[in-house]
């Protein structure tokens, strides 16, 4: 009976429940994919999908191979953030699908400072941050005060600030292209810092402190929603306004704090992509960064929990760049996309999935356990006092 | 045998960490009314929930006119003729009554709605049994007892035969309680058979024929309601004796703690005042009861009171500080505890565990947090544990439960835990007892009157006329926003308060010092 009673608490456990279904998600998410790689050339499918599952497994040396696996986390930090900002705002109730303006706008204040004022690293770290945060803030205040839908509010401000973002570094582009400078000649104490990390990736230059401070970002986020005081009105206020209004918290400063915050992660991220110099923005771009998108997908995926957001954060930035390897000759340049796309859209059924484990797991062995319960109920009352 | 309508054999139900029905059998006759009586968690919505499909049984049989049926889903249900009308109302709030009569049932010809033969038959049926309802209202506009008859009406045009009403006297007042009665009795003479899930005894002896008695879902027993007393049926249901008169002894009313002076509360869109010009006093080691029928300004008068909405004018004096124009927050801090009358919307995170929702009105202090502003964690759950002992609140995992798991009764107790162990000046209680059992009743009131011999000040607003003539020590009628009367409820007969709480009669209410 024992035996039976761990097995349920183990099937019953939120994390076990969100990893299995990530998994079921992840594995539907490759079977279609794959389906379609088939419709379009059956010779070249497998190898296409092989390529997309080993990224920068690849390439068979490994100090190439380290040395890829770095640009993957290089590229996976920002994600992270993204995905931190979206999971923040969802646990307090607000669904931030503006995620890439605020990286946008991230993206803007950081290389406008560091293009056009030579500023150094941290100074536009920070401006990245707090320009995502007004941003988020922004949406927050329409929502508290006008009572717009932050979705929609989110959305429209995502194409105002990647025009304005566009104008802005207009102003310091290349000036035979629509790329920014690089940073590397034009203002190399804007970079963000090594610390050695780079020595672990085969010298790869993309690599700095970026991945640290994004992992270290994810156990704030932990902490702050878990274990604070702000934690806990930021999610009363989300689950229940009136609640919290009735608890005297300042249900309407909370919406624009969580929103604040929220904008504050996607803006790092854009700092740490950007500032670590492996990409410069064109201002000639007509979508906002697929990040603050991808860090829906990504948040579903890592179980709504923000150290589980690390793992499908690395997941979805894997299967994105090894898309890059699938063969161009048998396929069109667009089948990268396509196929991580398909992979992402799968991803975002993790709540439903894990919805069905709970309910299967509740009907088949909830019955079973309670029936061998009842012989055993005094024994059963006896342990539940001292626990 | 053939004369039940609905028999329901043996039902055994089972949910992890409870059984919710054991061995539970039910047997309907046709045309009788039938109550289903039991406390709070008793297991009567999961009797209802598997003869409506809602849940599948693991043991029993369920028979329909004799003749075994199963019923895998609402649709199977209906197809039995099998009518619910649920607590809270299933309607769609921005269609017309007709609409939401039709709705799901729509007559069509070639995709295009046929409305006017289904307004003839709603028309008839209403004339038959007496509802009246106007089809062209929409939901939104009309009282809560005509939407309840939009329900009656939604079984009544799919031809039901077995129509199940759960809870439905919980949102009326006194006089839709009387009409729907009515409609009940009409309704079992045309033959159809009724099960009325109730706590309510008097309603029960009122209306049934015959009374099934769950307790922590187990069949107690079937009765004849001529043949038994409400006493009798409420130790069934409890399975203790229960007394219905309030033990207590003589107010003591010492200084004035709330002083309300000509406060008004603005209505919405531009209305006339919800709340207008009221004034009244609230001593120490009293209860002052706020009567009225509902509707009637009683909830925006406390809203106002606590912080929640805005005063147009006048003060409000706690404990000789203005607060009038303070936030929430800190009119709890200076002595205020609320038990608000809607705990799914005011007293609770749903999503919370109990233990959070134990501190929801000081996990700010130091007790709770550290000067770092994180959550004492182990303080929190002792504070929770010791509330749960002490209240008996009871849950499947203790402090870490999900409050929205909870039967609304110990939802209601954990809320009264802890705006009671606030230690206030000044409670105010909405509704304490609504959607409450009978045992849980008598601890909620016991507890208000333990509060005021201890020298709190209460007020209690309430709709229940039981309630008002047995707690309180000062009665305040509210009609129309307005204050119309002052009793003594050993003086006062509740006719006579109905005449006041209806508008016929009313009187000038005057402060302490006009008093004197």
């Amino acid at each position: 009976m024992k035996k039976k009673n761990k097995l349920y608490s183990v099937w019953t456990n939120h994390g076990v429940q969100s990893f299995i279904a990530s998994l079921i998600c992840i594995f539907f998410g490759l079977l279609v994919g794959y389906l379609v790689l088939l419709c379009i050339n059956p010779a070249g499918a497998g190898r296409a999908m092989l390529a997309i599952l080993q990224n920068f497994l690849y390439f068979p040396r490994p100090e190439v191979a380290l040395e890829y696996f770095g640009s993957t986390l290089v590229k996976t930090a920002p994600l992270l953030m993204c995905t931190l900002s979206v999971l923040f705002a969802y646990k307090t109730g607000l669904f931030n699908i503006g995620a890439s303006g605020q990286y946008t706008v991230g993206v803007g204040a950081a290389l406008y400072l560091a293009l056009k004022y030579q500023m150094p690293w941290f100074v536009c770290l920070i401006a990245a941050m707090l320009a995502g945060g007004l941003l988020g803030a922004a949406a927050g205040a329409l929502k508290a005060y006008r009572n717009v839908n932050e979705v929609i509010a989110c959305i429209m401000l995502n194409w105002l600030s990647l025009y304005t973002v566009n104008m802005v570094l207009n102003k310091v582009k290349e000036a035979s292209t629509t790329y920014t400078g690089p940073l590397r000649t034009e203002n190399p104490a804007a970079l963000l810092p090594h610390m050695g990390l780079n020595k672990l990736f085969s010298d790869n230059r993309y690599v700095t402190i970026a991945i640290l401070l994004a992992g270290l970002a994810a156990v704030f986020v932990w902490v702050l929603m878990e274990k604070t005081m702000m934690g806990f009105e930021l999610k009363a206020t989300g689950y229940n306004k009136n609640a919290a209004k009735y608890a005297g918290m300042r249900e309407k400063r909370n919406v624009i704090l969580t929103m604040f915050i929220s904008g504050c992660l996607a803006g790092l991220g854009a700092s740490f992509l950007y500032l670590s110099g492996i990409e410069q923005w064109s201002c000639a771009q007509t979508s906002v960064p697929g990040m603050g998108f991808n860090g829906i997908a990504a948040a579903f995926l890592g179980g709504l929990h923000p150290i589980g957001s690390i793992f499908s954060s690395f997941f979805i930035q894997h299967i994105t760049s090894g898309g890059s390897y699938v063969d161009k000759m048998v396929y069109p340049s667009q089948i990268s996309d396509l196929i991580s796309s398909i992979i992402i859209y799968f991803c975002s059924f993790v709540l439903l999935i894990r919805y069905m484990i709970n309910e299967r797991v509740i009907n088949k062995m909830g019955a079973d356990i309670l029936n061998t319960e009842e012989e055993n109920v005094s024994d059963d009352e006896k342990g539940g006092e001292d626990r | 045998m053939d004369n039940y309508a609905i028999e329901m054999r043996h039902i055994t139900k089972r949910f992890p960490g409870i059984i919710a029905n054991d061995d539970i059998t039910l047997q309907l006759k046709k045309g009788e009314i039938h109550a289903l009586l039991g406390e709070n968690g008793a297991g009567k919505s999961t009797l209802m929930s598997v003869l409506f499909g809602l849940y599948q049984p693991e043991e029993g049989e369920i028979y329909k006119d004799g003749r075994k049926v199963e019923i895998h889903n609402p649709n199977d249900a209906n197809a039995l003729g099998i009518g619910m009308v649920h607590q809270h109302f299933k309607l769609v709030e921005c269609f017309s009554v007709l609409d939401n009569i039709i709705l799901g049932v729509e007559p069509t010809k070639a995709g295009f709605l046929k409305k006017d033969e289904a307004r003839k038959k709603v028309m008839e049926l209403s004339e038959k049994y007496h509802l009246m309802v106007d089809p062209d209202a929409l939901i939104e506009d009309i009282t809560v007892g005509m939407q309840q008859r939009t329900e009656i009406l939604k079984m009544l045009y799919r031809d039901n035969e077995i129509l199940i009403f759960d809870e439905p006297t919980a949102v009326l007042s006194i006089q839709e309680i009387h009409e729907l009665m009515q409609i009940m009795k009409d309704l079992a003479r045309e033959g159809k058979s009724i099960l009325f899930i109730s706590h309510k005894l008097n309603e029960i002896m009122e209306v049934s024929d015959r009374c099934t008695v769950l307790r922590k879902g187990k069949y107690v027993g079937t009765v004849n309601t001529a043949d038994t007393t409400p006493e009798a049926l409420s130790s069934m249901m409890v399975g203790r004796d229960v007394s219905f008169k309030v033990e207590k002894g003589k107010a003591n009313p010492g200084k004035v703690i709330l002083d309300v002076r000509n406060m008004c509360v603005a209505g919405k869109h531009g209305k006339k005042d919800v709340v207008s010009n009221v004034n009244f006093q609230v001593r120490s080691g009293e209860i002052v009861c706020i009567a009225g029928i509902d509707g009637n300004g009683q909830s925006e008068l406390i809203y106002g009171l606590s912080g929640l909405e805005h005063l147009k004018s006048g003060t409000i004096v706690l404990n000789g500080k203005d607060v009038s124009s303070e936030p929430i927050r800190q009119r709890s801090v200076l002595g205020t505890s609320h038990i608000p009358e809607d705990r799914h919307k005011y007293g609770m995170v749903l999503d919370y565990s109990l233990e959070n929702n134990m501190v929801l009105q000081e996990y700010f202090t130091p007790e709770f947090i550290t000067s770092f502003g994180f959550l004492k964690q182990a303080s929190i759950r002792k504070f929770a544990k010791r509330l749960i002992k002490e209240y008996d609140v009871r849950s499947s995992q203790g402090p870490i439960t999900i409050a929205r798991t909870m039967s609304g009764g110990n939802q209601q107790k954990a809320v009264i835990a802890r705006e009671i162990d606030k230690d206030p000046r000044l409670l105010i209680a909405v509704q304490p007892t609504r959607g409450v059992d009978v045992g849980a009743i008598e601890f909620i009131h016991k507890q208000l009157i333990a509060q005021r011999d201890a020298g709190k000040a209460v007020l209690l607003v309430s709709l229940e006329l039981d309630e008002v003539m047995n707690v309180s020590d000062r009665i305040l009628v509210m009609y129309e926003g307005e204050l119309v009367g002052e009793f003594d409820p050993e003086k006062v007969t509740v006719e006579e308060l109905g005449l006041y709480m209806t508008g016929a009669r009313r009187q000038e209410v005057k402060t302490d010092e006009e008093k004197e």
